[in-house]
């Protein structure tokens, strides 16, 4: 026990200095940056339960807010057993030497109450350590306790956002395509959930087929594939309701691929007549329809732009697929994709700045993303088969589906930064394909 | 009831199911059978040149791509030309066409694949006189494969379009 706690101020020793260094020219912060990152060493005490109704709560919320952190790669949560300072109470004065001598730059310290009705209230403070400081002001964040987790996420997310000064992501949801069965008897439901996996929801039963579904912009609507009808048809649901409608957009035998608009007027889709299927837009007040690529080619997987001018999409026009970018309301498409292999499934940043996509080459899948002038292509994933990428609301990470290879081959959410950092599984209770992430909620 | 009665019953009702189609024993020369003798053809059964089960059966109700392919090879049109026969004389009978394509694709352009193949068969069916009232074609993509192994002898057998006879009206 000394010998390790010898150990460890030794360890500590000599990280001090150039942390204190750090400190000193300005405030905490990691800069997400290409190449290796070192994880930002943090502690989390146990929020402190102020009620006793609160008890039940504090420490998973703690936990949740560690899981976040700690699930980015970005930061590394120093083990509890390894406190030296025990915290009882919210307005106690921080022992920073106490943290420091575990080397712990970031301290997260909270407090939660519950009151009779089952309001939950969480307030939290950010310090740097070496700097002696909170880090910005404390907050507080309320709801009943169906929601708890979502105030961990809340807290989560300031936390990033100040450790790192970018946009946070933690308190989302993903709607997917939850996946039971064989390859040759698969059975499909839609499902909604937190981003981490948590309060799985079936939005669908399994009866039919269902394919693709995509949040609207404020995340209360999801527009999807069903073959409901026996036939592949849009359709549209809004979330907390069991009833979904078909959108009725146009003469054809098929219709798929939908995606709202950023202002989630417009529902831009696949329209398959004969052999030949196109880009088509759909005002969903008026139900006016709009032909927005007119080749024989198959034109598929259209994405807006954050901005709402421009729509990313695949067309094999070339004799593969490959990626375009065309004006929103229609237009000539500009070929951005001239890599090896055939490109697919684009989607257009939160950002703006870049394009997620799935490649495939030599008999292998990626998930990759590049500049919206097909500039600067970087893979993050190889597999028998990535597909189908969905960014995160503040665009610095991506969720995608990995089927497994063979008879036995099922299929899982995997999430990967957009440096090529951090791939990891996203659990689910069953198989799971085709995410869609929600915006910040 | 006797034996005898029984199965003079069973005779009937078959006969009668047969006759609730008309025109499908008309100009066929096999309609004398089904009398019960030791080589009946059981209606219905994939011995019956007029029944569904024949059709998937023997006529063959399927026909493969290449890769990323919605062009018919010679083997697949003399199998649609057998399709387009059957239809022709059994005028009662809707199809509906899947088209199919392997896992290694993307589902949007799979789901595309798959039209185009299902598209293509159905447009030789009409070439070949069948009224384009009686097809209808959907697309699986590679939601609905048959072989599930991960290797090209599997793969070249979901690259497919399946016709699929049906009595029923053709909406949706």
């Amino acid at each position: 026990m000394i010998a390790r706690l010898a150990a460890m101020i030794l360890t500590c020793a000599a990280l001090v200095l150039p942390m204190m260094a750090l400190a000193q020219s300005g405030p905490l912060r990691i800069e997400i940056t290409e190449g290796v990152i070192e994880p930002l060493p943090y502690a989390i005490p146990d929020f402190v339960a102020e009620t006793q109704a609160a008890e039940q709560f504090a420490a998973e919320i703690s936990r949740v807010v560690a899981a976040d952190l700690t699930g980015t790669g970005l930061f590394r949560e120093i083990s509890r057993e390894a406190h030296i300072s025990r915290v009882s109470s919210f307005g106690a004065p921080v022992q920073f030497a106490d943290w420091k001598a575990i080397n712990a730059q970031a301290l997260i310290t909270g407090a939660v109450s519950a009151d009779a009705s089952g309001r939950i209230v969480v307030k939290f403070r950010v310090w740097d350590v070496f700097a002696g400081q909170e880090l910005g002001q404390g907050m507080q964040f309320a709801s009943d306790a169906n929601g708890w987790r979502r105030l961990a996420h809340k807290v989560a997310d300031q936390v990033y956002s100040r450790l790192t000064g970018e946009q946070p992501y933690f308190d989302s949801r993903v709607v997917y395509v939850s996946e039971t069965g064989p390859k040759d008897a698969r059975k499909k439901r839609l499902a909604i959930m937190d981003y981490d996996g948590a309060n799985v929801q079936y939005l669908t039963d399994d009866a039919d087929i269902v394919l693709a579904p995509r949040f609207s912009p404020t995340g209360d609507r999801v527009l999807y594939t069903s073959y409901a009808t026996g036939f592949p048809r849009i359709h549209i649901l809004t979330v907390g309701n069991v009833n979904s409608q078909i959108l009725q957009v146009g003469e054809g035998s098929m219709s798929f691929a939908p995606r709202f608009s950023p202002d989630g007027r417009l529902v831009v889709y696949s329209l398959t007549q004969g052999s030949n299927t196109d880009i088509w837009a759909m005002d969903l007040a008026s139900g006016a329809t709009r032909q927005l690529s007119s080749s024989p080619a198959i034109e598929t997987a259209p994405s807006f732009s954050p901005d709402g001018s421009q729509i990313v999409f695949e067309s094999d026009r070339s004799g593969s697929q490959q990626l375009y970018v065309m004006p929103a309301m229609g237009g000539e498409p500009r070929r951005i994709s001239f890599g090896d292999g055939r490109y697919g499934t684009p989607v257009w940043s939160p950002r703006g700045d870049r394009i997620a996509f799935t490649k495939q080459n030599a008999g292998r899948f990626h998930i990759g993303v590049m500049r919206t002038d097909g500039s600067d292509e970087r893979l993050l994933t190889a597999s028998f088969l990535d597909e189908g990428p969905t960014f995160a609301p503040n665009g610095r990470v991506i969720m995608f589906a990995r089927e497994t290879q063979g008879a036995q081959g099922s299929s899982a959410l995997y999430s990967v930064d957009i440096s090529g950092r951090n791939l990891k599984r996203v659990r689910t209770p069953a198989g799971a394909s085709d995410p869609s992430w929600s915006p910040l909620q | 009831m006797t034996y005898l009665t029984k199965a003079l019953l069973i005779v009937l009702a078959l006969a009668t199911a047969a006759c609730t189609n008309p025109g499908r024993f008309g100009d066929d020369p096999g309609a004398t059978r089904g009398a019960g003798g030791p080589d009946a053809i059981v209606p219905g059964s994939v011995d019956d040149p007029l029944s569904p089960a024949y059709f998937t059966a023997r006529v063959g109700d399927r026909v493969l791509f290449a890769v990323d392919q919605s062009t018919l090879s010679a083997e697949a049109r003399l199998v649609l030309d057998g399709q387009a026969q059957w239809l022709m004389t059994n005028s009662d009978y809707l199809a509906i066409i899947e088209g199919h394509a392997d896992e290694q694709g993307t589902r949007e352009y799979n789901l595309a694949l798959g039209a185009r193949r299902a598209n293509a068969v159905m447009e030789y069916l009409v070439a070949q006189g069948i009224p384009q009232s009686r097809l209808r074609f959907v697309s699986y993509g590679k939601e609905r494969p048959i072989e599930i192994c991960s290797e090209e002898s599997c793969y070249t057998k979901n690259r497919r379009a399946v016709t699929v006879i049906s009595a029923s009206s053709l909406t949706g």
